[in-house]
């Protein structure tokens, strides 16, 4: 339908690390949406309190350098910022959208899930589709957020096919997983751990990389067991680890997902169908979580491997209270101790 | 203050990494400066108004006196002619249009009309699965279809088949969509009356009732800066919306006019209120005046007209599209009065909650089409006649219509997973072996020979 002839977003091919400085994360999204409004006219970017910068500082500096119409506020509505991204999507321009805290995409959920996730399916041959959309949206715990600011609700939409979930872990990752889900012709919602926007730093290169969609990544080989999780704990299952491996000596495997859904099975399955005992690990609750398709899925494709139940070490289900949240996420004890569980069973 | 607000000040701690401000200048664009800072003035002494950053033009008052609905006058319907397809204003000139125009217009109507009771009547039958109609609104979609620019794009709520008859989609276009087969642009995958058409800029159908109303605000938006970005590929276009008076309950209504007021979106809200949804009578499903009276809320121009009235309709859709393109851009609301005369859908029985004789006088009383063959006859433009030569030509072509796209083939059972990504995932790739497996090991358990190709379509 749409006459648009815009140029595809250009991104480079991952570079080496030629030229870096350490950086934190809202410095690398803002990095990140600074490239792509850069390289494509049709990337727009908008949400709740973008204009100023964004309460996170992610778009801090970009209503300035390229316009309002490009870099806007809307009104403090998520069913009518997902619904107008979706509108501006399907006429072929590629929207971020902003949703302020994950904890707040609820009233857009009909806006995904029947609309977005199911744009292309319904419209068929006609070709018209939400292509180019992605939503972002700070999750997960930060220590002292309660209810309302501390959720991780990605297996709602990993249930919802049509839709990518993606979640990146590290700053760098943060730049190449965005830049690669702002070019992605599916619709992304875009989970930022926000307890990483201050506490995560490295060496991410300056100039534009993507990091490729549905492929997982193995932080750390090993060969007794393997433990795959995303995001935020991430950072205890290495300490967890390193902790097992001094400690009893066994060799563990650590596998980022980055995209959610629809995620890497083949890697996850190489990765168990050597070691033969996996650990599933997430914030948010067990019930019906992650967790419970990739236990599923190994169970089912490497039943004949597996030396010992698949673990989930994830949030329990109950809500996060405000202090209550340490002992709700998933931390080192709990990670250590599910390693030695499925390697003493 | 909501709690998610007073909370924000908390999290922004977040420490500031300034950018260097290096990027290429071309990329800038050249529109209006962004959002200049919120100001608000103190007030200056003897003012009698302080501008409140919320309300700036407000004025003190020391009377206390609430603002009530019924104190304010019910928002006038805008018509052209009356029942009889007379001008009501007899000092007005005629409207402006061609005969050829007109006779496009009713005969649309009619295609709609000869259609709707046919498809109803084979839905009885079995031999589709659901169908709505149209009668009674039949003149708000093809009368405002045919003011808009045939490039303008639309979005649908389910009741507007006026308005793909009028673009061109074809019987056949319906047909094969209402049989779901494989010709039809969905693919199979939609319920009847859900229609779509790229080639035609109309936005495929969803159920879900509203959602399409954020979404021409956003491709509005689109429109608006795709013509600022390159006039010369992309001239000015508007975006209409249709949706019914039940569907304006929902928050994407809220959600669609607010944004698309403050973001200046070249969009026409066109607004069907035909008294009911399903069973529910307008008096349960507000009590304001109407829909029209919420434009004004948001800061949108709007209009209320007779929707039997094709004339009324038509240069009300007009001039909302000229004002959508005006200065800076704008929504309008446009609210199209009308009643559903024919049953809510093909399962719904609607003398369950109205009476049948209040039906029949809407029936008897007033109509669309009725009303704009009057108009035609007293110019001499139609007849009875030719009104028995087209309703005999249009059935026909209905009928033909209708048995080629039965008889066509189901589309290929591999489009039940495609379209799904841009891609097929390997997890779908598995899952398509293990459905065709199924279908190898126990073939007299499906029937696949009514799709593309059978079992090797997959």
């Amino acid at each position: 339908m749409a006459t648009l002839r815009f140029n595809p977003l250009r991104i480079a091919r991952p570079q080496r690390l030629l030229v870096s400085h350490s950086s934190s994360r809202p410095y690398t999204i803002n990095s990140a949406l600074r490239h792509a409004l850069s390289t494509d006219d049709s990337v727009l970017l908008f949400g709740e309190d973008i204009a100023f910068g964004g309460v996170f500082r992610c778009s801090a500096n970009l209503a300035t350098d390229f316009g309002g119409d490009r870099v806007f506020n809307t009104p403090l509505c998520e069913q009518g910022i997902v619904g107008f991204a979706i509108g501006a999507a399907m006429s072929g321009f590629r929207p971020v959208a902003e949703i302020q805290f994950a904890d707040y995409v609820y009233p857009a959920f009909d806006q995904l899930i029947n609309e977005a996730a199911k744009a292309r399916f319904r419209a068929g041959a006609t070709n018209l589709h939400a292509g180019g959309l992605v939503v972002r949206m700070p999750a997960g715990a930060v220590g002292h957020g309660a209810l309302y600011h501390s959720q991780s609700p990605e297996a709602l939409f990993t249930h919802v096919p049509g839709l990518r979930v993606v979640i990146p872990r590290s700053p760098a990752q943060a730049k190449g997983l965005l830049l690669a889900s702002i070019a992605s012709n599916d619709p992304v919602l875009f989970l930022e751990p926000k307890i990483l926007y201050r506490a995560a730093r490295e060496h991410v290169p300056v100039e534009p990389y993507a990091l490729p969609l549905s492929k997982a990544e193995v932080l750390r080989t090993g060969s007794d067991v393997t433990i795959v999780s995303y995001g935020t704990p991430l950072y205890a299952c290495v300490d967890a680890a390193r902790a097992a491996e001094r400690d009893f000596g066994v060799g563990v495997e650590v596998i980022d997902l980055r995209t959610i859904y629809p995620w890497d099975r083949a890697c996850v399955l190489d990765s168990v169908r050597k070691t033969g005992r996996a650990v599933v690990v997430h914030e948010a609750p067990v019930n019906a979580g992650v967790g419970a398709e990739v236990a599923a899925t190994i169970q089912q494709e490497a039943f004949l491997n597996l030396e010992a139940p698949v673990q989930r070490v994830a949030g329990w289900s109950t809500h996060v209270g405000l202090v209550f949240e340490k002992f709700m996420m998933p931390d080192v004890v709990r990670i250590y101790d599910a390693i030695r569980k499925v390697t003493e069973y | 203050m909501s709690l998610r607000r007073s909370v924000r000040p908390l999290l922004r701690q977040c420490s500031l990494y300034h950018m260097p401000q290096t990027f290429p200048e071309r990329i800038r664009l050249v529109l209006p400066a962004i959002q200049a800072r919120a100001q608000s003035m103190p007030q200056k002494p003897g003012s009698d108004r302080v501008h409140f950053p919320g309300a700036v033009n407000s004025k003190f008052t020391t009377v206390m006196a609430f603002a009530r609905p019924g104190d304010m006058p019910a928002m006038p319907t805008y018509r052209v002619m009356d029942q009889d397809g007379e001008l009501v204003d007899k000092s007005r000139a005629q409207p402006d249009i061609s005969d050829e125009e007109v006779l496009k217009i009713y005969k649309d109507m009619i295609v709609v009309s000869v259609m709707d009771p046919i498809m109803y009547q084979a839905q009885r039958q079995g031999r589709l699965s659901f169908y709505m109609v149209s009668a009674g609104e039949e003149g708000i979609a093809v009368g405002s279809a045919s003011a808009l620019d045939p490039a303008d794009v639309v979005f649908a709520q389910y009741r507007e088949a006026g308005v793909f008859q009028y673009r061109g989609f074809g019987l056949d276009g319906f047909m094969n969509q209402l049989f779901a087969n494989r010709l039809d642009e969905g693919r199979g995958r939609n319920m009847p009356v859900h229609y779509g058409s790229a080639k035609l800029n109309i936005h495929t159908i969803s159920s879900p009732l509203a959602t399409q109303l954020p979404q021409a605000a956003g491709a509005a938006y689109a429109l608006k800066l795709a013509h600022k970005l390159d006039p010369e590929t992309n001239k000015e276009r508007v975006v209409c919306c249709y949706f019914g008076e039940g569907a304006a309950s929902e928050g994407d209504f809220h959600a669609a006019l607010n944004v698309a007021a403050t973001r200046s979106c070249p969009v026409i809200f066109f607004c069907r209120n035909n008294g009911f949804a399903i069973s529910t009578p307008t008096l349960e499903q507000y009590r304001g005046d109407g829909i029209a009276s919420r434009g004004v809320g948001y800061g949108i121009d709007t209009i209320r007209v007779d929707g039997n009235d094709v004339f009324a309709v038509r240069e009300a859709t007009a001039k909302a599209r000229e004002l959508a393109l005006q200065g800076e851009n704008r929504p309008v609301l446009v609210e199209a009065m009308s009643y559903r005369v024919a049953h809510h859908s093909t399962s719904d029985d609607s003398s369950k909650y109205r009476e049948v004789r209040e039906v029949e006088s809407w029936k008897r009383r007033d109509n669309p089409i009725v009303r704009l063959r009057k108009w035609m006859e007293a110019r001499g433009l139609w007849n009875e006649e030719l009104e028995r030569e087209e309703q005999t030509r249009v059935k026909k072509a209905v009928l033909e219509a209708f048995g080629r796209a039965e008889r066509e083939k189901l589309p290929a059972l591999r489009l039940m997973f495609e379209d799904v990504y841009e891609e097929v995932t390997e997890e779908q790739e598995q899952q398509i072996a293990a459905l065709k497996d199924v279908l190898e090991r126990y073939p007299a358990e499906y029937d696949v020979d009514g799709y593309e190709r059978g079992k090797d379509g997959l």
